[in-house]
């Protein structure tokens, strides 16, 4: 099992602060991880540093073998590195179908009638083909999401990082999205997944990872992770 | 193809027009609307496809102008040479631009654009070569096709504004303008979506101010006459973004029309009551479109369809 | 160009006061820009605005300085008012409007310029006052007097500003809402109420910064073309949300405008402040003090 992903002793600064310290991560093609951690522990600026959205100060990323510490974002997801954003960020100005057609077009070239065709698939896949033409503020939070993940998935990633992709969403929502999720891990891609669900977390991963002040505080399999003191510590404050 | 035959069709009606004894009023009239048009339509590119606004416009059309000029005095070039020399000159001004500004937030290209319009005015009046701050005379070559030289330049800007304009919709229609789009909705999403922000943008910028220098390449010929307070006029800053913005943004047809209405309300204002007003009124206008009609005329129009569906 | 070492202190004595000047002019702005993130290009024009409103009161017997005063609290209101217009309009409408943000104030410069065209024509109008006209002599050098009265009160609004907004309990919520809007709800500030009251301070500030203006020199309806670039030049020199580097940067841009002025003539002097801006934005855009 080959690794695709490899965060070597990353580091991010802001001004005086350290947002992250010597994060070191291995992720295996396939794998399903799972990222936890309170609130301000640093998850979202590791994924950014990861999809590129912010550069890391010091350390290694390596992706499929290549270093990509440097690379600006739109090149990662061009090699293969796909993410959603914690509060959704549709293409207010397009349809749900022209969403997906922005990385069909930039990341596999593909445009005209054979991206229609694979943009309309895509979406039957995440049950939103009948939204195909909406437009984005005809959608309600649970279709926000996951058109989220369908333009995410539209770049055909090999890692797909999802952002706190339950968040805020109602039981048989959260259903709805785990099902996707796990339907694209079959698909062979490498999913890591930050939640505050715990159930999720604990459902969905393989193995999971937990933050705290910009630094790892446990590895493990779920049930690990969540029985460590010093994640209980971390979450429930001393 | 109905496209490309109307284009057509405005590029021969005008050339008909030009050997007809209609009188020379037309003419002018045609010129500085044609002309807006150009302007209204560079300033969009960048403006409403890629969302930064620039204040500048007097300084890439002013350089435009002077860099013709100069192209004339120095190595007697041919208009054409003068309108590519020109746009080479300007786009090459915008590119430096956005490179400088295009990782800060909008406001700060604003901002350097303006600061563009005071230094190359500045430069311009220091230079007695260009004339310095009273201008210069220029005889206007003999006319080779028309009756007098001046109804050639409208020809030729009605074929410059066929350019502008066509250049302008092939980038809304193409996956081009799709990903401005995509970075004017969210740049972090369409970074993540592939999309290359920042070429995209530098992209957007050298074009728009290639094309505003064009425009201005030929008014030192049109006018006979150049010198800097009524070329680097902010006047021509207020209504370039007037146009498109009560015109609507988002399509290339909006710039065309919002040309048409307030270069001909402008001409209209100014001759019945005074300069001053018409600027009133352009920006009034403007204030009020922004603030109940953002998506300008084209918006007002599409609504209007799909609520009498 | 001679130079001599007794020009040289000249020009930088007039350039600090000038640069006083410059920074109570920006301070609005500072306030506006740097601290609400609100694009007022128009900042400059409402200054003029109220130099003209004090010529007016001048015109009724009120010395500058003191229609200035007059003017502040009408600055205030309006300066409220329109940021909650401002407020529903484009703040509330999300990212996508920014380009229309910067147009609707590029239209209002517009608008105001014309209005004060057509209202008071485009000769220019002076104030009278017995500080304006005479000088301070020292030594060699002439200082001359309402130079050194828009310095005093340049240093005044600098430091009673400064005050507000670390002292007082509101003046911290001005200075915390444009970082953090959250923070500031679980303090209990309302954070339109306080960018409210945050933009109606800057434009009341205006007030008695363009008496200032006035006091300076003879106003004409287009000066806030020359000002744009100035007072953005020192609230981005300063570093967006600090107010005593807007007095740092004024002092500099003040020094430096002085030293062309001296050396090289008026005709590259309007071109300083904004060259400052694009060396400023290329090489270092947080500014000298800026977060």
């Amino acid at each position: 099992m080959e690794d695709v992903l490899q965060i070597k002793t990353v580091s991010k600064h802001f001004g005086g602060f350290t947002a992250l310290s010597g994060v070191t991560l291995s992720v295996m093609r396939g794998e399903r991880l799972g990222l936890i951690g309170p609130n301000g522990s640093g998850k979202t600026t590791l994924i950014n540093c990861i999809s590129g959205s912010l550069l890391n100060d010091e350390g290694d990323i390596h992706f499929k073998g290549e270093q990509i510490s440097k690379l600006p974002a739109y090149q990662r997801t061009r090699r293969g590195i796909s993410r959603s954003f914690q509060i959704p960020r549709p293409f207010r100005s397009m349809t749900v179908l022209e969403n997906l057609l922005v990385p069909l077009s930039y990341v596999r070239g593909i445009t005209g009638r054979q991206a229609d065709e694979i943009a309309e698939d895509i979406l039957k896949g995440m049950g939103l083909a009948y939204k195909m033409n909406a437009e984005c503020s005809q959608l309600s939070q649970v279709e926000l999401r996951k058109l989220e993940l369908a333009r995410a998935m539209a770049a055909k990633p090999e890692l797909l990082i999802s952002d706190e992709a339950m968040a805020g969403l109602a039981g048989a929502e959260i259903d709805e999205v785990l099902a996707i999720l796990f339907s694209l891990n079959e698909q062979g891609i490498t999913i890591i997944m930050i939640e505050h669900i715990m159930q999720a977390v604990m459902a969905f991963s393989q193995r999971v990872v937990c933050l705290d002040a910009g630094q790892i505080i446990c590895e493990g399999t779920p049930k690990e992770v969540v029985a460590n003191e010093y994640v209980q510590r971390a979450y429930l404050g001393d | 193809m109905r496209y490309w035959t109307a284009c057509l069709v405005i590029v021969l009606g005008m050339s008909a027009l030009a050997f007809s004894g209609i009188n020379n009023y037309f003419f002018f009239a045609g010129f500085v609307v044609l002309q807006a048009v150009v302007l209204a339509t560079a300033w969009n590119i960048l403006g409403g496809y890629a969302g930064y606004v620039n204040f500048g416009v007097p300084a890439f059309f002013g350089a435009g102008a002077y860099m013709a000029l100069f192209l004339h005095l120095a190595l007697d070039a041919p208009l054409i040479v003068q309108i590519l020399g020109a746009a080479l000159l300007t786009g090459i001004i915008g590119l430096l631009v956005g490179l400088l500004t295009v990782r800060l937030r909008g406001i700060f290209f604003s901002i350097a654009t303006v600061a563009l319009i005071f230094i190359f005015e500045t430069l311009v009046v220091n230079s007695r070569y260009l004339g310095g701050a009273t201008g210069l005379q220029l005889t206007q070559p003999d006319a080779i096709f028309f009756d007098n030289y001046q109804r050639g330049l409208v020809v030729l800007m009605t074929v410059m504004a066929v350019i502008a304009v066509s250049l302008a919709r092939y980038i809304q229609e193409s996956h081009i303008g799709r990903g401005l789009r995509a970075v004017r909705d969210s740049e972090e999403a369409a970074e993540c979506s592939g999309v290359p922000t920042l070429k995209l943008k530098l992209l957007a910028c050298t074009v728009s101010c290639a094309l505003l220098g064009a425009a201005g390449a030929p008014m030192p010929m049109y006018l006979s006459y150049i010198e800097p307070a009524s070329t680097f006029n902010l006047l021509y800053a207020i209504s370039a973004l007037a146009m498109p913005i009560i015109g609507g943004m988002s399509h290339w047809i909006g710039p065309v029309i919002g040309a048409l209405i307030i270069a001909s309300l402008q001409q209209i204002v100014t001759v019945t009551i005074s300069s001053e007003l018409s600027v009133l009124v352009v920006g009034v206008l403007l204030v009020v479109f922004v603030v109940a009609a953002p998506d300008g005329i084209v918006g007002l129009v599409k609504r209007w369809k799909t609520s009498s569906k | 160009m001679i130079f001599s070492v007794d020009l040289l202190i000249e020009a930088v004595a007039f350039g600090i006061l000038l640069g006083g000047f410059y920074a109570a002019v920006s301070l609005g702005l500072s306030v506006a820009f740097g601290l609400l993130d609100i694009p007022h290009v128009a900042h400059p024009a409402v200054l003029v605005l109220g130099a003209y409103g004090a010529y007016l009161l001048g015109t009724y017997g009120f010395d500058p300085i003191v229609a200035g005063l007059m003017l502040t609290p009408l600055f205030f209101a309006l300066g409220a008012a329109f940021y909650r217009v401002y407020h529903f309009t484009f703040e509330s409408r999300g990212d996508s409007a920014a380009v229309n943000g910067l147009a609707f104030f590029f239209g209002i410069v517009f608008i105001i310029e014309v209005l004060l065209v057509i209202f008071f024509g485009v000769d220019q109008r002076s104030a009278e006052a017995p500080y304006i006209g005479g000088s301070f002599v020292m030594g060699d050098m002439r200082l001359p007097y309402r130079l050194l009265v828009a310095f005093a009160v340049a240093i005044v609004l600098a430091a009673a500003l400064s005050a507000y907004l670390s002292r007082t309990f509101y003046g911290r919520a001005i200075k915390a809402v444009g970082q953090d809007e959250s923070a500031l709800r679980l303090m209990g500030a309302n954070p339109v109420k306080v960018k409210q009251l945050a933009f109606g301070i800057a434009t009341g500030v205006n007030a008695l910064a363009g008496a200032v203006l006035l006091i300076m020199a003879p106003v004409e309806p287009t000066m806030d073309r020359m000002y744009i670039g100035r007072t953005f030049c020192v609230v981005v020199l300063a570093g967006l949300g600090s107010m005593s580097g807007t007095i740092v940067a004024g002092l500099i841009l003040g020094i430096t405008e002085s030293i062309v002025l001296m050396f090289f003539g008026t005709a590259w002097a309007p071109a300083v402040a904004f060259t400052l801006l694009l060396i400023m934005l290329a090489v270092r855009p947080q500014g000298l003090f800026g977060r």
